[in-house]
């Protein structure tokens, strides 16, 4: 039984190893997508409507609400211009610093994520090009989610 | 009937208790569908997903009702599965399978093969949704346990060497490639069962050796829109049981063929979800049915939270 489930670890990883390799998720090189989301003017739209929604969604305005929203919405711009090859760098706190300590778990970082596609679909942006975008985001979850040994304790 | 409904009260039990935690935040079909045989993933095939909308640190749970017609059987399944904390998945399916035509030429008219099948998957590593910058898929591990219930067709199971129940042994990788949209899926099943089991698992007449064998299972599913998934299932079948027949002087009347299905899952919202599919299941005892491909149609309705 033990030989087996090797085999069936190994031709799994086989399976998947030949599978993925065409299709890897790499920052794009271009700027198809920074235009696809209407450049600058087209991402300081979405953010503004996306902090709307955040801070009405019951999930997400309890994080929301206490914080410098003018700066937040700036930075994600910023962000979100540099990832989709927009002519921006990001100087903002990194990631994981900003979200340290802040009791974020994997259920709030779902729901920012359809605040976000809500927002998207508002703005009449593709959902193929929302998927490129949010696969550049997803990857952040590893900073922003609190590790469940960190969390806070009641 | 009654007899075989025995697992509902703990399900209902189950899914009662769970549904405490509805507040559950998963995004949407990422959970997979319901499975024929329980599991969370496309329709014949289970992923390496977790059912229910349950995420980390939560308890979600899923029930669904699954009808498949083919030119000579019918398939009812129902079936429930809960989801805990994105990590462990339980679940169980009652399949009656209406051998129509074949109970009849078999002296058995109105023949319904039942089996149950009480399943559990851990995912041991990966996010298929999250971890979008890497190759590694969600990879968990699964266990099938499977009874077929006693039939005027036991004293046939028993002349062909064929038991009535079975565990099937699964490792599952999924991957959603989130920038182009694509889900693929891989799963690689150890099974003795016959036709899914209900046929019965292994087939020891003929020289057949009483083994496992490695099955390949594939899906890919392509997102259309946020709550619209289409796509294709590939299903390896084992085939020991056309030997058995050979024996029993049926000549290939007991063959089995690959499972296979085109189908389009909507989820209208994060609690109901609905696929339809074209199935081909190839032959299914083509001594009584003249070697007819057993093509048709698939609906299956869930819910989750």
């Amino acid at each position: 039984m033990k030989n087996l489930f090797v085999s069936l670890a190994l031709a799994a990883g086989l399976l998947m190893a030949g599978a993925g390799s065409a299709l890897a998720q790499t920052a794009p090189k271009d700027d198809q997508l920074y235009k696809a989301f209407g450049e600058k003017p087209g991402l300081v739209s979405l953010m503004d409507d996306f902090m709307v929604r955040l801070l009405a969604d019951p999930r997400t305005g309890p994080h929301f609400k206490p914080a410098n929203q003018q700066r937040v919405k700036e930075q994600l711009v910023d962000q979100l211009c540099a990832l989709s090859g927009g002519p921006c760098v990001y100087k903002g706190a990194d990631m994981k610093s900003s979200h340290a300590n802040l009791d974020i778990k994997k259920s709030d970082f779902h729901a920012l994520v359809e605040v976000l596609q809500q927002s998207m679909d508002a703005k009449g942006i593709p959902f193929r090009k929302q998927n490129e975008m949010l696969a550049l985001l997803a990857p952040m979850n590893r900073d922003i989610i609190t590790p469940p040994e960190t969390a806070a304790k009641p | 009937m009654r007899k075989t409904l025995y697992p509902l009260p703990l399900l209902a039990a189950l899914l009662i208790t769970t549904a405490a935690h509805a507040d559950t935040g998963k995004l949407l079909l990422t959970g997979g569908v319901s499975t024929i045989e329980g599991a969370a993933g496309g329709g014949l095939t289970p992923w390496a997903v977790v059912g229910s909308n349950a995420t980390a640190d939560e308890i979600g749970g899923s029930a669904y009702i699954t009808h498949a017609g083919t030119g000579d059987y019918g398939l009812n399944v129902y079936g429930a599965a809960v989801g805990i904390h994105d990590r462990y998945e339980l679940s169980i399916a009652q399949q009656d399978f209406n051998t129509r035509g074949t109970g009849v030429a078999l002296g058995l008219p109105g023949l319904h093969l039942k089996q149950t099948i009480v399943g559990a998957k851990v995912r041991v590593l990966g996010d298929a949704v999250l971890d979008s910058d890497t190759l590694m898929p969600q990879v968990a591990v699964g266990v099938q346990y499977k009874t077929l219930g006693s039939t005027g067709l036991d004293p046939t199971f028993n002349a062909l060497g064929a038991k009535r129940h079975g565990v099937d042994v699964y490792v599952s990788a999924t991957k959603l490639f989130l920038g182009q949209s694509l889900l693929l899926n891989g799963t690689l099943r150890a099974t003795k069962a016959n036709q899914n089991g209900l046929l019965g698992y292994g087939a020891t007449l003929g020289g057949n050796e009483d083994k496992y064998t490695l099955q390949p299972e594939f899906s890919i599913a392509y997102l259309v829109s946020k709550n619209i998934a289409i796509g294709a299932e590939y299903r390896f079948m084992r085939n020991k049981l056309e030997s058995a027949g050979r024996a029993a002087g049926l000549g290939n009347g007991l063959r089995s063929e690959d499972w296979k299905d085109i189908f389009i899952a909507w989820a209208p919202s994060k609690n109901f979800s609905l696929t339809l599919a074209y199935v081909d299941l190839g032959v299914i005892v083509p001594a009584t049915t003249v070697g007819r491909k057993q093509t048709g149609y698939y609906v299956s309705a869930q819910v989750a939270f």
